[in-house]
């Protein structure tokens, strides 16, 4: 059972993606679409192949077969600060911000895609989202923890004016209450700004019940799609991801 | 925001007044006990009488010394203060700009200072050896600060662009007769040309491969000038080089045409070259100083940072690390560039023997030891590291205690060794390992490296 992404045109269109590492394959032929205004997520075990397909997108490493369409262009073969300049940001896995920078000089390197033309106004705006970014501003990124950590590297991502935010389990470490909140902004961005997200998460339940539709992946392959809804109703998605009951 | 720096900086300037009032009364008080402890010494004349020796200099040394230090502790505790008070950490930035400012007008001020103090002979060591010196390593610390300190490229073979800068004076005035001043830039070009020569291949290296393959590059560079003898003259090196000229005016003795000294109807002296040569090492540093720290406030500047930082965020947030890289490499090159013309001027000799692997690791010790990143703990070690072989040199009191065949210069390396091992216990990122914002909202605070592991960011 698979539901097309509706009437809406898709931002991102991912056709028969294969990746290798070396002669590993990891990914084995994916297809994916986001649709503009739309929140997907792509669920999966560890080693599934989320990360590398997200990673694929942004062109390291690069997509042995297959196509990548954004915004109807072929992005399949552009070099990562290409990709970016097109509109696509990214939290990368393990959030990867810089940590002797102070946080200030972070959410700038965010902004420098597009020669500060909004700064101080999408400051502001990542501020509200995050107020505790605002008190840590002249600290350095190391020397956050692990959950403001990850708000600037959301924040980040968001200084940039991305079309489509791509996030790499940002759920990942964090106390629950921490998780709930950062689920909290990403649909707002979303509801108030029709901002696009593409979500990877391994915290299915939270991903799901945020998420308009979503993906799931084993093996490098999408085995399952639908809405967030059918999917979370779905036995095999509980067994295998909700066991335990949330 | 005005409401926040005019405290700040009416503290600075206290700080300032206050440090120095202290060092006057230090200085004042060390004048009035050295006076008739230290000024007179009774000794023995070649006829065996008492003869009372006055020694000033001795006593007007110590003089200076203890009101250099009294200022400077007061300024370092004065820092330590508001540290707790204002939970910034360090000298507030008022203060450093003031302590910066001060810095260079003794700079500017030294070669006089050293001349009036030790006259035109005495003085010529200590321009030349102590000031010189010095200033061409500060130079190269910063210009390799680009490259290691900034943008997180460990560079072994820095001294490759010293040798092109070096050898691009020394071939331009001596087969085609250009002159200082067109060489300059033109040595400058040709080197950060080199910087992305090198640059290109080694674009997707990193961390110990990329020191490995510059460290070759600066290998290959000296290789060529040995046994390309056609083009460099291998061993023998060029020699007579022209030296500099005032604008135009040569610093000679000779009365048949227009030189520095008749123009500006003086004595010929020796001096007036190698004092003109300390103003424009110094003013070449500092141009690289000021464009470092200007180049560190725009987006390239702190694109440089993020790739030390993290390279695959940086290139997720749109940035080009090719051209990143090539312009570290470059600009790094371009300033090394500058001070090997600079030397060869000097020298008036460029042989492949002054470009060797150590003078590559002694640039390189000089960016770790003053702390990565960090312009003014550069200098510092600059000034430690040279300086320091410098007095090694001096210390001939030695000889009466270890035998005449003792030789301090000999034991350089071993200090060079020790220091080293104590700097990384006790100081693992460097003298000074605090980092200013390049660009901040409200007040400039300083953070701390001590805060962060080191490995950890």
């Amino acid at each position: 059972m698979s539901v097309e992404a509706n009437a809406k045109p898709a931002l991102l269109e991912i056709k028969g993606i294969k990746t290798y590492y070396g002669n590993i394959i990891a990914l084995k032929g994916v297809d994916l679409s986001v649709a503009e205004g739309e929140i997907v997520t792509l669920i999966g075990a560890n080693g599934a192949g989320k990360s590398t397909l997200m990673m694929t997108i942004f062109g390291s490493p690069r997509a042995r077969e297959g196509q990548i369409i954004y915004n109807g262009r072929n992005i399949t073969k552009l070099a990562t600060h290409e990709i970016a300049r097109l509109g696509i940001a990214q939290s990368p896995e393990g959030r990867r911000i810089f940590p002797r920078m102070s946080v200030y000089e972070n959410l700038q390197m965010g902004a420098s895609l597009n020669n500060f033309a909004h700064f101080t106004e999408d400051l502001e705006r990542v501020y509200t989202l995050f107020p505790r970014l605002k008190d840590r501003a002249t600290q350095r990124g190391g020397t956050l923890s692990g959950g403001e950590q990850q708000m600037l590297a959301i924040a980040r991502a968001i200084m940039s004016r991305p079309r489509l935010l791509m996030l790499d389990e940002p759920s990942l470490g964090l106390a629950p209450l921490i998780a709930l909140q950062i689920f909290d902004v990403i649909r707002d961005l979303n509801k108030r700004e029709g901002l696009t997200v593409l979500l990877v998460e391994q915290n299915a339940f939270g991903a799901l019940k945020l998420a308009d539709r979503g993906y799931v992946m084993v093996n490098g392959l999408i085995t399952m799609s639908g809405t967030g809804k059918e999917l979370l109703a779905r036995p095999e998605v509980q067994a295998a991801y909700l066991e335990g009951g949330h | 925001m005005s409401v926040t720096t005019n405290p700040e900086r009416a503290a600075g300037r206290s700080d300032i007044v206050e440090a120095f009032k202290q060092a006057a009364w230090a200085a004042v008080a060390a004048a009035a006990l050295s006076f008739p402890i230290l000024l007179f010494r009774a000794g023995a004349n070649i006829n065996n009488m008492l003869v009372v020796r006055s020694r000033p200099l001795l006593v007007l040394g110590l003089v200076a010394a203890i009101f250099v230090a009294r200022f400077f502790i007061v300024i370092w505790q004065s820092g330590r203060t508001t540290r707790v008070k204002s939970s910034g950490i360090g000298i507030s930035p008022q203060t450093a700009f003031q302590l910066k400012a001060l810095l260079v007008v003794l700079l500017i001020a030294y070669p006089f200072i050293m001349y009036w103090l030790t006259g035109p002979f005495g003085s010529l060591k200590w321009i030349n050896n102590y000031g010189i010196q010095i200033l061409i390593y500060v130079m190269l610390g910063w210009g390799l600060n680009i490259v290691v300190g900034l943008a997180g490229l460990l560079d072994l073979g820095y001294v490759a662009f010293y040798a092109v800068g070096a050898y691009s004076y020394a071939l331009l005035s001596t087969k085609f007769g250009l002159s200082f001043w067109i060489c300059l830039p033109l040595a400058g070009i040709l080197a950060s040309l080199w910087g992305m020569i090198l640059g290109f291949p080694v674009l997707r290296l990193r961390g110990d491969y990329l020191a490995i393959v510059t460290l070759a590059f600066g290998e290959i560079i000296r290789m060529i000038l040995i046994n390309w003898t056609a083009f460099s003259n291998g061993y023998a090196g060029i020699a007579s080089i022209p030296h500099v000229s005032f604008f135009g005016l040569p610093f000679e003795d000779d009365d048949t045409h227009l030189t520095f000294a008749s123009f500006f109807h003086l004595h010929f002296m020796p001096i007036q070259q190698t004092i003109f040569l300390y103003f424009l090492i110094l003013a070449l540093a500092l141009l690289t100083y000021f464009v470092t720290m200007r180049i560190r406030r725009l987006p390239i500047g702190r694109a440089w940072e993020a790739l030390r930082e993290d390279e695959i965020a940086c290139r997720s947030l749109g940035i080009n690390t090719t051209i990143t890289k090539l312009t570290a490499f470059s600009l790094g090159a371009m300033f090394a560039g500058f001070a090997g013309s600079f030397f060869a001027v000097r020298q008036g000799f460029v042989s492949p023997d002054s470009f060797t692997f150590i003078e590559s690791a002694t640039i390189l010790a000089i960016v770790v030891l003053g702390g990565l990143g960090s312009q003014i703990g550069v200098a510092f070690a600059a000034a430690l590291m040279i300086g320091g072989t410098e007095i090694l040199r001096e210390l001939g009191f030695l000889k009466y205690i270890f035998g005449p065949q003792f030789d301090p210069v000999q034991y350089r390396m071993l200090i060079f060794g020790a220091g080293m091992v104590v700097m990384m216990i006790f100081r693992p990122r460097g003298l000074v390992s605090t980092r200013t914002p390049s660009i901040f909202l409200n007040e400039a605070r300083t953070i701390s490296g001590a805060n962060v592991k080191e490995g950890h960011g």
